[in-house]
């Protein structure tokens, strides 16, 4: 268990400190959306087209919809599609990546032969495929994005596994008569963890990137629901007309959150790589 | 009465740049409370044949034929499942490099509770247990909340042969427990094993390249050349009568007190197993070597009782 200490070495580090800000208040913008948000975001509460003004912080859209309202509940959709995602092409990729690696032989030359036909493709293009096969919807577009990123899990684990089980400690524990899973669980994972964190930091940023250009082209959620990528689209035809507002609130968040967990990753890697020496 | 009897085992690693002979057709017994030295010099297959006794010869190695005979039961047939049971509990092993031996992530408590538990200690007791071997090979009851990188070497050497020992393992191999550590440890280490076999009566496999350490600590010594048994005799045999050419090198190449001049090297280089020479192994640095050396492969022949010698001259020569 980290200790208080250990936990404040870790957010001295001012780009897992400030990651760690941006994302939190992303997160605490969706939990506590019904308080938050000034209007309901799926109602015209105002004149359509509205610029930022007090009543309105970040304008209103062509349909009188408050901008900042749709911008707060947004942030749900955005997080619960990339949260799902990074979740579970981690978890299925770390325990395939662990399987492989420590069995190796056969099965491990079929699953990489798979997950590299799948890193092979352009990541976007094979989301936004497996997407439109599946049907557009928040769970699907969870599952796409998983799919795409389960072997950049894969690959990593299965590599450091592979350099971990030649270690003698590993030989030791196998003389000393432990099984296999309790050997793969306890005494390779643990050695894992530290890189695999700064995947899963790295792969979240590239997860909300991935999740917004679904969005866009209308593959996660049906309107009115607020979706950042969604309302980015809409917004577009209004630029050339100056109404910014509509547009660069929605690209803005999306931007921030990506860059919130890019620091988290560079932070951290930063820190691995420092106490390796 | 045997504990251990290895029957004719043949290991190869099947290497993609070829067939490596390690182990061919080694057999020996191993009593009950004797201590074995296996001697040879590095690629002798001395370790891969420590390996094999537990049937944990790594990839791409395997174990081509032959028996191991624990307690009666044949090794080498069990599952995995059983021979799990054995590994730890009931033969042990202690690795060479004690840098590299316990995970470096965990108390040296945890590590080694969760191998009591795993075979059956219940959790109470282990706390026990570790305290007490601990203290057995001599360490202070503090260094159990300690990590691995916290610890000296021979520290970490100590942990590994008390948890050998915890569960009064019948045999013990030791893989050259003393090789990465200085001489004063070296010496420690030594006393502590031979203490562990008075007191737990445990039988002992010392692997090492150091003969004079095996002719001051064993009881029979085994020595070994390109994965052969070339001479296997107890110790004062081997001493008073050693018979092969490769022994009686590895003896001359010892430093004694008494010499002025330089111990003698033996000259050339250890065979390369992949392509082993034909004929007996070691005929190409040997200097008594025949025509029939370089053509046939000699066999083990009994000289006196329970002493064995792999060479064709062995009548002629003394």
């Amino acid at each position: 268990m980290p200790s208080v200490l250990e936990v404040i070495a870790v957010l001295k580090n001012k780009y897992i400190l400030s990651g760690l800000i941006i994302v939190l208040i992303f997160v605490f913008m969706a939990i506590l959306a019904d308080i938050i948000s000034p209007y309901s975001p799926v109602e015209a509460v105002g004149p359509p087209l509205h610029p930022p003004s007090r009543l309105y912080l970040m304008g209103t859209d062509n349909l009188g919809r408050d901008v900042f309202s749709r911008v707060i509940y947004g942030s749900r959709i955005m997080l619960m599609i990339t949260a799902m995602a990074v979740v579970m092409s981690g978890a299925i990729g770390t325990v395939l990546g662990l399987i492989s690696g420590y069995l190796g032989g056969l099965l491990d030359r079929v699953l990489s032969f798979i997950m590299d036909s799948i890193y092979a493709f352009p990541s976007l293009i094979l989301a936004i495929a497996l997407s439109v096969a599946l049907g557009p919807s928040p769970i699907n577009a969870a599952i796409a994005i998983a799919v795409v990123y389960v072997p950049t899990y894969f690959r990593m684990v299965r590599g450091q596994v592979l350099s971990i089980k030649n270690e003698t400690y590993i030989e030791m524990a196998r003389a000393l008569g432990l099984p296999s899973t309790r050997i793969v669980l306890r005494h390779i994972l643990p050695h894992v963890t530290r890189t695999l964190m700064v995947v899963f930091s790295m792969n979240s940023a590239d997860a909300i990137l991935t999740e917004a250009a679904l969005s866009f082209i209308g593959l996660t959620v049906q309107p009115p629901t607020p979706d950042w990528g969604f309302d980015l689209y809409k917004g577009r035809g209004f630029v050339l007309a100056g109404m910014w507002w509509i547009m660069l609130f929605p690209g803005l968040s999306i931007t921030l959150l990506a860059v919130g967990f890019a620091l988290i990753s560079e932070g951290v890697s930063t820190l691995i790589s420092s106490q390796k020496r | 009465m045997e504990i251990l009897l290895v029957n004719d085992l043949w290991v190869r690693y099947f290497t993609l740049s070829g067939v490596v002979s390690a182990v061919s057709g080694v057999s020996f017994k191993l009593r009950r409370g004797e201590m074995l030295a296996i001697v040879g010099e590095s690629g002798s297959g001395k370790s891969t044949l420590g390996l094999a006794l537990l049937n944990m010869v790594p990839k791409p190695g395997r174990i081509i034929r032959g028996e191991v005979i624990f307690d009666g039961v044949d090794i080498l047939k069990l599952d995995l499942h059983e021979i799990r049971k054995i590994r730890g509990s009931r033969i042990s092993m202690v690795f060479q490099d004690p840098f590299t031996t316990l995970d470096p992530l965990r108390r040296i408590v945890d590590q080694f509770e969760e191998f009591l538990i795993e075979h059956g200690v219940d959790r109470a007791k282990a706390r026990t247990i570790v305290r007490e071997y601990l203290e057995a090979v001599g360490l202070s009851e503090r260094i159990m909340y300690s990590y691995p990188h916290q610890l000296s070497g021979g520290q970490k050497q100590r942990v590994s042969i008390a948890m050998a020992i915890a569960l009064n393992p019948e045999v013990i191999i030791a893989d050259e427990p003393t090789t990465a550590l200085d001489v004063v440890v070296q010496k420690q280490i030594m006393d502590l094993i031979d203490n562990i076999k008075e007191k737990y009566k445990s039988s002992i496999i010392l692997i090492t390249h150091d003969l004079a350490l095996a002719l001051e600590r064993a009881d029979t010594i085994m020595v070994m050349y390109g994965g052969y048994a070339m001479e296997y005799a107890e110790k004062k045999e081997l001493f008073n009568n050693m018979k092969h050419p490769y022994t009686k090198a590895l003896f001359e190449a010892l430093p004694r007190i008494l010499q002025r001049d330089l111990p003698r090297s033996l000259p050339g280089y250890p065979p390369d197993l992949r392509n082993p020479p034909p004929g007996c192994i070691f005929h190409p640095r040997c200097e008594f070597a025949i025509e029939k050396c370089k053509r046939e492969p000699p066999p083990l022949i009994e000289v006196s009782r329970n002493h064995f010698v792999r060479c064709h001259r062995v009548g002629e020569l003394l």
